[in-house]
């Protein structure tokens, strides 16, 4: 009836190539061996990626403001 | 029928995720991104995690995604005229490797690890209920660091909105 953990696996490693997919893994050995203790570490993931996105994104706008891009090409001042 | 499920959810979730990397705009890989979060979101309701999948939503999808979508639009990016530069044969060669390398080493390891096989889940296991007690006695401690690191965050972006740097 249930899903096996192996199936959570396969899905995680297909998105860990296309992005990051550590939470579905989480979340699948979670149910595999029916403890909360696996949640509560997406929950942490989770908050971290917000604070992440709020800082990284001011980043983004202040470097915009500053050398009128956001391509990473463009942006070599650290270049020697 | 919640195998079934997972396949559907799963098959959405791998072409969303796909097509969020191979979009030129950079709106709509944010926008096929918040299909990709939903179907994540099901999966974790097949998984016993219906807490996880509300919070997934509400804030991947709800404030993250109204984040990346007001600094998109707020930077006006132009259209690359040129077409992107193409990596070097030598970047495709590495990438390739490593690729496969990452791939051999999840995929055996995998094969190798001896996992349980999952039960019925016993009720209660996912809910609100199960996750605020163990936030509030085992995890107190990771928690109360958890809000000084969003306080830090939030002083961080002020700061930086408000500098004027030369």
């Amino acid at each position: 009836m249930s899903v096996p953990l192996s199936y959570y696996l396969a899905l995680s490693v297909v998105l860990f190539f296309l992005g990051a997919a550590v939470n579905l893994a989480f979340v699948g050995f979670a149910d595999a061996f029916q403890a909360v203790d696996g949640q509560m570490f997406v929950f942490f993931a989770m908050t971290v990626a917000a604070a992440e996105v709020a800082v990284g994104l001011a980043l983004v706008v202040v470097i915009f403001r500053n050398r009128a891009t956001v391509y990473a090409d463009d942006l070599n001042i650290l270049k020697w | 029928m919640v195998e079934y499920l997972f396949f559907a959810l799963a098959g959405l979730a791998i072409i969303s995720g796909v097509l969020v990397v191979f979009q030129l705009h950079p709106l709509r890989s944010a926008l096929w991104l918040i299909v990709n979060f939903f179907a994540v979101a099901g999966i974790y309701v097949l998984a016993h995690a219906e807490f996880i999948a509300a919070i997934q939503i509400i804030v991947y999808a709800g404030a993250i995604m109204v984040l990346f979508l007001f600094v998109i639009m707020l930077l006006n990016l132009r259209q690359p005229e040129e077409e992107a530069q193409r990596p070097m044969f030598g970047q495709k060669l590495i990438g390739v490797m490593l690729t496969t390398l990452a791939a051999f080493v999840l995929v055996y390891g995998f094969s190798q690890a001896k996992v349980p096989l999952a039960k019925a889940a016993p009720p209660g296991l996912g809910n609100t209920e199960s996750i605020a007690r163990l936030l509030f006695t085992d995890y107190l401690l990771p928690f109360e660091v958890t809000s000084v690191l969003l306080l830090v965050a939030i002083v961080g972006a002020v700061i930086l909105a408000k500098a004027r740097l030369k």
